[in-house]
């Protein structure tokens, strides 16, 4: 096959583009952070995940140290059941408990761990059932009225009193 | 003119439906001239340089003009609710998704399809291709194949081009300029884009557009009056109609890719 001087210019062209998909694919989505280490797989159950998604992070001390792998809704139990892969380089007490946080003001929904003292650790399979719900903004305002209610109604009592 | 008369509508029907079928038939002859064309890889390489290098500048100069205009877009919005740090997944979100495939496919329609449509149509008014044919030579497997697959690989190659200067533009006015955090704005951007989701969702848009927008120019520059109104009304419809179809097909890409 003849060769031209396009054939460099051609060749640069590629190479530009390769190199933006790749920059697109590393540093705008992240590919290497799907980490390719090996990990174990943890159950647990919620009676409310709020706004958990399948790939949410799990952090420990703000570290990402797993990933929710699946969410499903247990009929038995009627709590959600989520199955979270941690990295098999961390190993994290028997009676740890988990919490479902938020991170910042709009920002996604993670599993926080919370290490608990004792001397096992967290094997594959095992399912933690130490856990703190998500916190569903319409319960709170619920509760805060039904407070304000429950004060005002006892200072009219007071008063009717006097 | 009578264009009411029932004769008249029948035959304009007939008429469409026979240029819907003969543009079907011809790009299925495109797509399997495949092998033939990348076996003379030396003619397609020539029309990716064509296509491709001279619509890098135009490329990557919109893209960083695209990214500048999100990221001071961007910013006035997100700091009424307290979350600039939002910016870079926004900036990337749009490009990777949206604005780079459609924006890259609009530019090529312009810089690249209407040069295609004006040299094939000029080819025609010349009485090259008929001269072709009179040699045995298939014009659409010697002129026609090669072009349509330098579009093909140059499309989604300026696409990501595109993106990824725009993302840099939106970088350069949110931390540089502006001041945003540019560890938030990395972080955020990579927690909040997906590689496949997104980034391969984007890449697939863009190769359907540079199917679309390569066709419809050789199909106009193909199909074009043997004159120079011709060939000028060609270039023309080949803007229009490629414009069209990019974002006729962008809302039905969307809704299959980002829906469920």
């Amino acid at each position: 096959m003849e060769r031209s001087k396009n054939d460099v210019w051609v060749g640069l062209f590629v190479l530009i583009g390769g190199a933006a998909i790749l920059f697109l694919a590393l540093q705008a989505a992240n590919l290497l952070n799907l980490s390719f280490q090996s990990t174990y797989r943890i159950d647990a159950r919620f009676d409310n995940i709020g706004g958990l998604k399948p790939k949410s992070a799990v952090r420990s001390g703000g570290v990402v140290v797993g990933r929710v792998e699946g969410i499903t809704f247990d009929d038995q139990t009627f709590q959600a059941r989520v199955t979270m892969a941690l990295e098999s380089r961390y190993k994290f007490p028997k009676d740890s408990s988990l919490k479902i946080l938020t991170s910042g003001l709009l920002g996604d929904q993670y599993i926080g761990i919370e290490a608990g003292a004792d001397i096992k650790t967290l094997a594959a399979g095992d399912t933690i059932s130490a856990t703190q719900s998500a916190i569903v903004l319409e319960n709170l305002i619920g509760q805060f009225l039904y407070n304000k209610a429950a004060d005002s109604g006892t200072s009219t009592a007071d008063k009717v009193k006097k | 003119m009578r264009w009411w008369h029932p004769s008249d509508v029948g035959y304009t029907v007939r008429r469409k439906l026979g240029d819907m079928g003969y543009a079907a038939r011809l790009f299925v002859r495109l797509v399997r001239l495949a092998g033939p064309s990348f076996k003379r890889f030396g003619l397609v390489r020539d029309q990716v340089h064509f296509l491709g290098n001279h619509s890098l500048a135009i490329i990557m100069v919109s893209g960083l003009f695209v990214g500048f205009v999100l990221g001071l877009q961007g910013y006035h919005i997100l700091v009424d609710y307290g979350s600039t740090e939002a910016l870079g997944q926004m900036v990337a979100l749009s490009l990777v998704r949206e604005l780079g495939p459609v924006v890259a496919a609009l530019l090529f329609a312009g810089r690249a399809g209407t040069s295609l449509t004006a040299e094939i149509g000029l080819m025609k008014a010349g009485e090259q291709l008929s001269a072709m044919e009179m040699m045995a030579v298939d014009p659409i497997r010697r002129i026609l194949a090669p072009r349509f697959w330098g579009g093909v690989i140059a499309m989604p190659l300026l696409a990501a081009v595109f993106s990824a200067v725009g993302v840099m533009g939106g970088w350069l006015v949110g931390v540089v300029m502006i001041g945003v955090d540019p560890g938030a704005f990395w972080s955020q951007m990579q927690g909040g884009v997906d590689v496949w989701k997104d980034v391969g969702n984007g890449v697939v848009k863009s190769i359907v557009f540079g199917f679309t927008v390569t066709f419809v120019a050789l199909l106009q520059g193909y199909e074009a009056q043997a004159t120079p109104e011709g060939v000028s009304s060609a270039t023309t419809r080949t803007v229009v109609m490629a414009s069209l179809a990019v974002l006729g097909l962008d809302f039905i890409l969307t809704a299959m890719m980002f829906t469920i």
